[in-house]
């Protein structure tokens, strides 16, 4: 990225200015129009559902520690006394449907676009806010009231017990005729409310980042931050509303007597799929794409150099989410197609390794050569690029129909998409997280407690996850909560895995806890000459309106 | 003379006609998928036969393809329905009958249709229906036992696909669904 040099106003001038308009508490969260208090209260958002959906996910862990079911039964019965086993593999059901959604929706997709989308996109485009800031605002709160009321979908009936427990996908039939009760559809209207507030989302973006850049700031001259927001929010854009079709087709399935996916009356329940799908590959490019922006602000900063080849990085962003819309069918090889539809398929799957592999190796020329300093944010970064190329090799593996035969729904799957989103998403969440954290709060976290965070976690992702490889070549099928003996033993390692990655989480909240109380106040740039894009020229944290001078870019 | 718009609510009613034409396009899906099923024979699709080749001489081969079928009933409709044969053996191009018995144990008439399918995938396209009980709803009145026949011939071109040419065997499956006159076909 070329260098930006910018006049910002200066500081006190702005505080003096703007402090006094600074509303009270009340009118100030509650119906907050201000982009990086919306922000703050996407991240605020995003660490709740990720403890919600991580608690789940351990609960998950607990259960397959060892063969045979041993907790479903009692958790079903605490929500309803007469839960006999039948209610408690609902319950796990519900679970694995829960974790995928909270996660997905609610966790990574806030806090990428809406948190640190919603605070650095105005600041390092040059703007005072963002385009729409009442239409912000609905956002964030359409997405409270749809995680409200996914959480709710598990306390009301949904079939077999409480809950929906058709998985994130929502397959049809089971998610028509097989899922009796309210729960499917409040999951369902959860998924449009959640989808309508994206959307939202999305348009502001685009309107934000075309029409509202300082003087000087062409699109090429854009922080790559910024370029992977508006990559994605057309993504969100042409995919979300597919999806809004294909679950508001379900819904009228199971409560208006339609049958676009029921055989009986001359549907399909492969047309879900196809639609489902449309929307999902694109969906997990909407998850990693900021990512991959976070990504490149913070290597560029701690090399001290701006990216290489930010041009070739800015249209690889382009070019994977085109690419992404076109290989859909990936995901369902198993529901029988011809040898040339697989191996188109196959072949255009294969494709998008191109501009990721343009991406991670403009990442190690950008180090190459620079002045690297192993700081918190940078260790995460360095760790995502690990875990990205693990999950994009097995990506690599999987996107052979003939392979994927094998490997279908099973842990290899789920090893293959957590090293990529769970591992590599929420890996660039964090390297994000502490890059910004100086900013945002205007204190400096703990560098030791960062660094043992990162260690910690590290390690136990890579405990949790990378023996699900060796379970899924073996045959061990996903959201399964019992197994043969056989796949004890990798079972068992990777719950294990999962106790050493929540010390990890934990280490993360003491310090934000002692980094909100104790930690050392931040210089407007802590990150020194790397830190080039324009939030380094505000105040730590950034007055309540900046910009009111917008600054020049040469 | 229109207002003219500020730029930020041309780039939003843009964006939002986008968002708008992907929902539109997400509904056209259902006409369009099951028009190109249709024409594919994509997922074991079967043809029905064109009334205007009917004219022409038609054309069999000596090799032979074995035809099995396969007859289901949904739990919810009280129907037994199986196959008379529940195999033949038929000449490529030969027109070939094959007869499916339903019986209604109900003691009411009941409305029944029948979806269909075949595999392996690759022979939809070449599995070729001229005549068949599945086209109509079906009414059995109590105890009635009916001959449902089905018209049928595999066309010739199978043994120039190099996806379908080494098909030995078809299976041709039906189901028979309760026709609930609340629901309507999509």
């Amino acid at each position: 990225m070329t260098d930006i040099a910018a006049t910002a106003p200066a500081h006190g001038h702005d505080h003096a200015h703007d402090d006094h308009d600074t509303p009270g508490f009340f009118v100030r969260w509650f119906m907050s129009t201000n982009h990086k208090d919306i922000g703050s209260l996407y991240l605020i958002f995003a660490i709740i559902a990720g403890i919600v959906g991580g608690v789940l996910s351990g609960m998950m862990r607990l259960e397959l520690a060892e063969p045979g079911i041993q907790y479903l039964e009692g958790w079903a019965g605490i929500l309803d006394p007469a839960a006999t086993e039948v209610q408690g593999k609902h319950f796990w059901n519900v679970m694995i449907t829960a974790h995928g959604l909270i996660m997905v929706f609610f966790m990574v997709m806030p806090a990428m676009i809406g948190g640190f989308g919603n605070w650095f996109v105005p600041l390092m485009i040059g703007a005072p806010d963002m385009a729409f800031p009442r239409m912000n605002n609905i956002s964030f709160w359409l997405t409270s009231v749809a995680f409200v009321m996914l959480v709710g979908s598990m306390f009301v009936p949904g079939g077999s017990g409480l809950g929906a427990g058709t998985g994130w996908t929502v397959y049809a039939p089971l998610s028509t005729s097989g899922s009796a009760g309210p729960a499917v559809d409040m999951a369902i209207f959860s998924l449009h409310l959640a989808g309508a507030a994206s959307i939202l989302g999305a348009i502001n973006f685009i309107t934000t980042i075309f029409n509202m850049r300082a003087p000087g700031m062409t699109l090429h001259k854009m922080p790559l931050f910024v370029w992977s927001v508006l990559v994605t929010a057309f993504l969100l854009l042409l995919a979300l509303p597919v999806l809004a079709a294909a679950i508001t087709m379900l819904l009228t399935d199971r409560n208006f007597g339609t049958t676009f996916y029921d055989a009986a009356g001359g549907g399909d329940p492969v047309l879900y799929q196809h639609l489902f799908w449309f929307f999902g590959h694109p969906e997990v490019y909407i998850m990693i794409l900021p990512g991959f922006g976070i990504v490149s602000q913070v290597i560029s900063t701690f090399s001290r150099k701006p990216v290489f080849g930010y041009l070739g990085m800015a249209y690889a962003m382009v070019a994977i989410g085109v690419v992404g819309f076109i290989v859909w069918a990936h995901h369902m090889f198993t529901v029988g197609m011809s040898v040339n539809l697989k191996m188109y398929f196959t072949a255009a799957t294969m494709v998008i390794a191109v501009p990721t592999g343009i991406k991670i190796f403009s990442w190690i020329a950008t180090m190459w050569g620079g002045s690297m300093r192993f700081t918190t944010p940078m260790v995460w970064a360095l760790g995502f690029i690990f875990m990205f190329t693990v999950g994009g090799v097995t990506g690599v593996v999987l996107a052979n129909g003939g392979v994927d035969t094998a490997l279908h729904d099973t842990y290899y799957v789920v090893a293959h998409f957590h090293y990529v989103l769970s591992l590599g998403a929420v890996f660039s969440l964090f390297a994000g997280f502490y890059y910004w954290f100086p900013k945002m709060s205007g204190r400096m976290y703990s560098e030791f407690l960062g660094q043992l965070h990162f260690w910690i976690f590290f390690i136990g992702v890579n405990v949790l996850f990378f023996p699900q490889h060796f379970l899924g070549q073996q045959g061990m099928p996903r959201r399964y909560p019992d197994y043969p003996d056989a796949y004890a033993f990798w079972h068992l390692v990777s719950s294990w895995g999962y106790v050493i990655m929540g010390v990890g989480v934990l280490i993360f909240f003491a310090n934000i806890l002692w980094s909100l109380v104790a930690g050392k106040k931040a210089a407007d740039n802590p990150w020194g000459e790397g830190a080039t894009t324009l939030e380094w020229t505000l105040s730590s944290p950034p007055p309540y309106h900046q910009f009111n001078e917008l600054p020049r870019i040469a | 003379m229109t207002p003219r718009l500020s730029p930020n609510a041309k780039t939003a009613g843009l964006a939002s006609l986008l968002a708008l034409a992907m929902v539109g396009l997400g509904f056209a899906a259902v006409p369009l998928y099951d028009l190109f099923c249709r024409v594919t024979g994509f997922g074991g699709t079967t043809q029905v036969y064109d009334e205007r080749a009917a004219a022409a001489e038609p054309i069999v081969l000596t090799r032979t393809v074995s035809v099995r079928f396969d007859a289901n009933v949904s739990p919810k409709l009280p129907w037994s329905f199986r196959p008379e044969h529940p195999r033949d053996t038929v000449s490529i191009g030969a027109r070939d009958m094959a007869i499916f018995i339903a019986e209604n144990h109900s003691p009411s008439p009941v409305k029944g249709t029948a979806s269909f399918n075949v595999t392996p995938d690759a022979a939809g396209r070449y599995f070729t229906k001229i005549q068949c009980f599945c086209f109509t709803e079906q009414v059995l009145e109590p105890g009635q036992q009916m001959r449902m026949p089905v018209l049928f011939f595999v066309d010739p071109a199978i043994v120039d696909d190099p996806d379908a040419r080494d098909i030995q065997e078809i299976t041709l499956s039906y189901t028979f669904h309760p026709v609930d006159e609340g629901k309507k076909a999509s």
